[in-house]
Formats: C-alpha cells, sequence, structure tokens
C-alpha cells in the first residue's frame, strides 16, 4: 500500500513501517537473515499502533475517519461480498457517481448494497465527485431500496461522505426533497434495513441513506451534524477551532453509543481500517453477517414498529 | 375576511415583541417608509410592492387559525443539554437568553380550526435560536404528527429555520429522521400534510419535514433550500443567479406546489383542505377567491 499519505500522529508508526520494510529490501538482496530484527520492530509498530489508537483525540479521530487510505464502500464491497452486480441510475435525470448501489451476496444470501463512494485520486473523484451526492444519488438510492423491498431482501448501506454537495444543480434538482423523501420512505420500507458508518458520516447526506433498523459503526468512523470545521467557523467564528468543536460534537463511535444512536461498534484492525483492508473487510463482514441474520428473522411489522419507536424516542429534553 | 383579532390570547404579548415596534418601518423589498400600523394591518406584507415582512409564529396562529379556537399543546417542553455543550458561550446560557425574550422554544404547535376544519399546526419561529432544530422541535413536531394521526386531522406545519441546533449534536441531525418517520405513519393513514415554507427554510428542516408536504406552499420571495447561499458560493467559487433559491426558483423547478401571498394563506389552506376532506366549497371563500382572481400578485401557481 503507498505510504504517501499519513497523518501527523502516525508519523512514528509510518517510520518504523519503513525500516521493516529497507531491512526487508536489505535481506532479499544481501541474502541475509533478518527475521529476528523485523520481529522486534513488528512488535514494536505492533504496540505503537495500539498505543496511538486507543488513545486518539476527536479531531485525530475524525482524521482517521477521513483517512485518503482508508477502504471505501466499493473495497468493502470486493472483499466482503460474492456475485456483486452494480445498478445504475435514477431513472430521471442520471447516474450519480457518489452513491453505489446493486445486488451481491453476504454469505450466499442476497441483499441490496449501497453507498456512497469516494474517489481516491482527482480523476476518481470527477466520477465520484468526492463522495457527495447530488439528489439523483439519493433517488438512485431509494429506487434500489425499493426494488430490495419488492423481492423481500434485505438492504445494507455504507455510509461515507462529508454531506450533500452544496451547489447549483443540487439545490434546482431538490437535494432537500430528494434527502427528505428518503427519510421518511426509508422509515417504512417494509424489508431489514442495516447501516454502516465506515468512515465520515456528514450530517443530512449522511443520514439520507441512514434510516435504518440498526445503525453501525466502524470504531475509526464519525457521525455528525455538521463538520467541526463548519460548527467551528459558526460558532467559535474561525474554523481553527475546530479542535475544540470536535471535542464538542461528541462524534466519534463511542460518543454515539453512550448517546443511544449507534448499536454497535465494530472493531478495526489494529492502526485503523487503511491499515489492513483485508482484516477489516473481515471484521465488518463478520458485523453485517450476524445484523443481517438477525434482522431477517423479525417479522416486519414488528421491524417496522421498532423502526418508528427508535426514531421517534430519540432526543433529549426537559419538561416543566 | 377579519385578519385582524382584537380579541387575543396571551400569544400577542409576547409577539409584540417582534413585530416592529417603531412608527415607520422602511420595506426591505422597495424601500418605501411605511406606517407601521398599517403595515400590520396588511400582515406585514408591504403594501407598495408586496415584499413578505418576517412576522413571529403568533401572527400565524393568529392569520391562520379560526379566533378562540387555538389550543397549545406540549408548551412544557424545553431544550436540555444532552453533550454539555460549550462554545464562546454554553448552550444553556444560549438557551437563557433566548427565552429571555418570551418564548420556550423554535416551535409552537396546538390544536385549532382553519375555516370550521379542525386541524393540528405547528409554527416555527425564527427568532429563537434562528428556527434552530433541536430535540424539543423536533419533539413538538412529532407530537403534533401523532395527535394528526390519533384524531384523524389535517396536519399543517410553517416552517422558518435556519438549520441544525449544532449544539445538540447528533440529535439534532435525528431529528430530521423522528419528523419524517412520524410522517411516513401520517401519509400511510391518508391524513392530508400541508407544509407553509416561509423566509427562511434552510437545512434539516428543509430536507425533512417542509419538503414532505401533500402540498408544499411558499409565501413568496422566501429563501428555501438545503445548503445556505453562502455554502455554496464558497464551493463552487462563483456568484448565485439572481433569484436563486427562492421561492419563486423553487416553483419554477417543480419543489412547491404554489407561492401564495399571505393575505391568501389562510384560504388557499382552507381550500386545499375541504378538496382533501371531500368536503363541499365554502361558498363565500371561493366566490371571493374567484371575484378577485385578477388582483394582482395574489396567488401565484405553476401554468
Ligand atoms: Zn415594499
Amino acid at each position: 500500500m503507498p505510504k504517501t499519505a499519513y497523518l501527523e500522529f502516525e508519523r512514528d508508526v509510518v517510520e518504523i513501517q519503513d525500516q521493516i520494510e529497507k531491512l526487508l529490501d536489505l535481506a532479499e538482496r544481501k541474502d541475509i537473515d533478518v527475521s529476528a530484527e523485523v520481529r522486534v520492530l513488528r512488535e514494536k509498530l505492533d504496540s505503537l499502533r495500539q498505543q496511538t489508537y486507543d488513545n486518539l483525540r476527536p479531531i485525530e479521530q475524525v482524521q482517521v475517519a477521513r483517512h485518503p487510505r482508508r477502504p471505501f464502500t466499493l473495497d468493502y464491497v470486493e472483499r466482503v461480498f460474492t456475485d456483486w452486480i452494480e445498478l445504475h441510475g435514477d431513472r430521471l435525470y442520471r447516474d450519480d457517481g457518489a452513491v453505489v448501489g446493486g445486488w451481491a451476496r453476504l454469505a450466499g444470501r442476497s441483499v441490496m448494497v449501497i453507498g456512497h463512494q469516494k474517489g481516491r485520486d482527482m480523476s476518481e473523484n470527477l466520477l465520484r465527485n468526492f463522495g457527495m451526492s447530488h439528489p439523483e444519488g439519493y433517488r438512485k438510492a431509494l429506487r434500489l431500496m425499493r426494488q430490495a423491498e419488492k423481492f423481500e431482501r434485505p438492504v445494507i448501506t455504507f455510509i461515507d461522505t462529508m454531506g450533500a454537495y452544496p451547489g447549483i444543480g443540487s439545490e434546482e434538482r431538490g437535494i432537500a426533497e430528494a434527502i427528505a423523501t428518503n427519510l421518511r420512505e426509508m422509515a417504512r420500507l417494509r424489508t431489514p434495513l442495516l447501516s454502516v458508518v465506515i468512515g465520515e458520516g456528514g450530517s443530512g447526506g449522511a443520514l439520507g441513506l441512514g434510516v435504518t433498523d440498526r445503525i453501525l459503526m466502524l470504531e475509526h468512523s464519525i457521525y455528525s451534524v455538521i463538520s467541526p470545521e463548519g460548527c467551528a467557523a459558526i460558532l467559535w467564528r474561525s474554523a481553527e477551532h475546530r479542535e475544540k468543536a470536535a471535542a464538542a460534537l461528541r462524534l466519534t463511535a463511542g460518543n454515539l453509543v453512550e448517546l443511544g444512536v449507534c448499536d454497535e461498534i465494530v472493531a478495526e484492525p489494529p492502526g485503523g481500517s487503511h491499515s489492513d483492508w483485508d482484516a477489516a473487510a473481515t471484521l465488518l463482514g463478520e458485523a453485517l453477517e450476524r445484523n443481517v441474520r438477525e434482522l431477517a428473522g423479525i417479522p416486519v411489522e414488528k421491524l417496522l414498529r421498532r423502526r418508528w419507536a427508535k426514531y421517534e424516542s430519540m432526543g433529549a429534553w426537559r419538561e416543566v | 375576511m377579519a385578519w385582524f383579532r382584537k380579541d387575543k390570547k396571551p400569544l400577542q404579548a409576547q409577539d409584540r415583541r417582534d413585530v416592529p415596534s417603531n412608527v415607520f418601518d422602511k420595506c426591505a423589498g422597495c424601500g418605501e417608509i411605511l406606517y407601521s400600523e398599517r403595515l400590520a394591518q396588511n400582515l406585514n406584507v408591504c403594501p407598495s410592492c408586496g415584499h413578505h415582512l418576517r412576522i413571529p409564529a403568533g401572527a400565524y396562529l393568529e392569520l391562520l387559525i379560526d379566533d378562540q379556537t387555538f389550543e397549545e399543546l406540549d408548551d412544557h417542553l424545553r431544550a436540555a443539554d444532552p453533550l454539555g455543550f460549550r462554545d464562546l458561550k454554553s448552550y444553556p446560557e444560549r438557551i437563557a437568553a433566548a427565552e429571555a425574550k418570551g418564548k420556550t422554544e423554535a416551535v409552537i404547535s396546538g390544536l385549532g380550526e382553519i375555516e370550521d376544519v379542525p386541524v393540528v399546526i405547528a409554527v416555527m419561529d425564527f427568532s429563537f435560536v434562528g428556527g434552530s432544530m433541536g430535540s424539543v422541535v423536533g419533539e413538538k413536531i412529532a407530537r403534533a404528527g401523532r395527535a394528526a394521526l390519533s384524531q384523524k386531522v389535517p396536519l399543517i406545519i410553517v416552517s422558518a429555520s435556519g438549520g441544525a441546533r449544532m449544539q445538540e449534536g447528533i440529535y439534532s441531525l435525528m431529528q430530521m429522521a423522528k419528523t419524517s418517520a412520524v410522517l411516513a405513519r401520517l401519509h400511510e393513514a391518508g391524513i392530508p400534510y400541508i407544509s407553509i415554507l416561509t423566509n427562511p427554510t434552510t437545512g434539516g428542516v428543509t430536507a425533512s419535514f417542509a419538503m414532505l408536504g401533500d402540498v408544499n406552499v411558499a409565501e413568496p420571495g422566501a429563501l428555501v433550500g438545503f445548503a445556505g447561499p453562502r455554502v455554496i458560493e464558497e464551493t463552487i467559487k462563483q456568484e448565485l443567479p439572481e433569484g436563486f433559491q427562492r421561492s419563486e426558483f423553487l416553483l419554477d423547478h417543480g419543489m412547491v406546489d404554489i407561492v401564495v401571498d399571505r393575505r391568501e394563506l389562510k384560504q388557499t389552506v382552507a381550500r386545499l383542505l375541504r378538496h382533501m376532506l371531500g368536503k363541499p366549497a365554502a361558498t363565500v371563500g371561493v366566490e371571493d377567491t374567484e371575484g378577485d382572481a385578477g388582483t394582482e400578485g395574489v396567488e401565484r401557481s405553476a401554468g
């Protein structure tokens, strides 16, 4: 995996990784045995990673959630599912590359998979629009969810977006209406719905795929009503206060469990999902499979009543 | 039609604070200097240019709900501080400052009648923390929806919002899901829901209940959108076209059904409700409207 992109707090981790690689390279060229040295370094690497990732500050969690080397939706689709057939278009305007969807199998079971899709470089991001969907992305998602409902198949959504795209076309074609309709329709869809925040759960753009029977979050993902930068710019009058905003917003997976919004945290490999995509996919696949199996066993009327009760109880207020 | 009621409830005392209290006002639309009392009698619509000045929630209740029929619901709900949020001020301090101006939250809800049709109504108030949606707004809207559901009467929501109540974090976001989930049930039960969009309605309110009316009605010239204009300009690095995200723009792009002058709002809502509920047309109301069809700028519908 390229090491070009890493975060400030990962510096030491990356340095040790480099040392290991140099050593292995040397060993191969000179045909010498370095296994003892490598083992020591690997142990050091593992403990340093563990230590670093167990003690991330909220703003660092945000950076990890947005890490450019983190697996995106299609990276998980490739590793967790089989028999994937991507389906395109909202049947109204166009195909939005910022949202992908299609049929796939999870441990043999047919499911509809839908997710925000970020791009890894500029050319990918021309297609993916940095994972920021226009209305047609949400409409495509709803079309596919209804298809799943028609055939009584579960829906799994992957949430990973800074937010819906704030642009002229987006407003002209009704981004607010598209998200609102998804919220209402997901609340009444007669099939099991499961969502997982794999990176950044940004505002209404995230929620537009997120009204589900269960909400999972990857260990280092975040979910927030507004970005720390946006919040700081408004409430602290400067985006430079993003660190304070990140802490105040309580946007980590652990926070969301405490607040009763997230149902389950999915563990990531040591050093975060970006350090080992296959291991991350294995952990996620296990959690998805177990949750889908459980949800599929619940009669749909009961599922709907629970879904309504869950969302209608969210929030905190005083009575006087 | 009597636009102004003299025998008003305690609402009026607090709402007066939002209405310009000096003798003269300058219209933001045409710049004309207007006599405040005359403006108020015209429901704060400029008699010269038709510009709709912002009015408080209580004024919407007065202009939409029949005299003596409003009964407030859930006025005992107050903002909590689930995150212990503190920016330059603490969230409880911000709430206390907003409450000191005489309101309890950014929405008021209750039962009432519109031309003798019983309804549940919720009206947002931009003057309370920018009409931002926190748990109390979401909860009151959800309870209003459930009241409409249990009483099998239409739901009317008048929206005005700057977006999310950031200080309530994820709970603020989840109010979008909460309110939409109640509307899903209302939708399945075949109960009418009319959404009235006023200036401004943006952010999570637009992207949830405000866009989900069986009929979306907008006041003329209201800013209605998801992202704020400044955010969009910063993103696309270009100036926005004239009239962007205004009611008429939304009408052109198929996002609202009808743009209605505030002075015709009640009558329009009542006529829609009677259609939806299969009630006969009100003889007086309908003839009035048709007789006045030539009145300029009173009602604009998509042709
Ligand atoms: Zn004027």
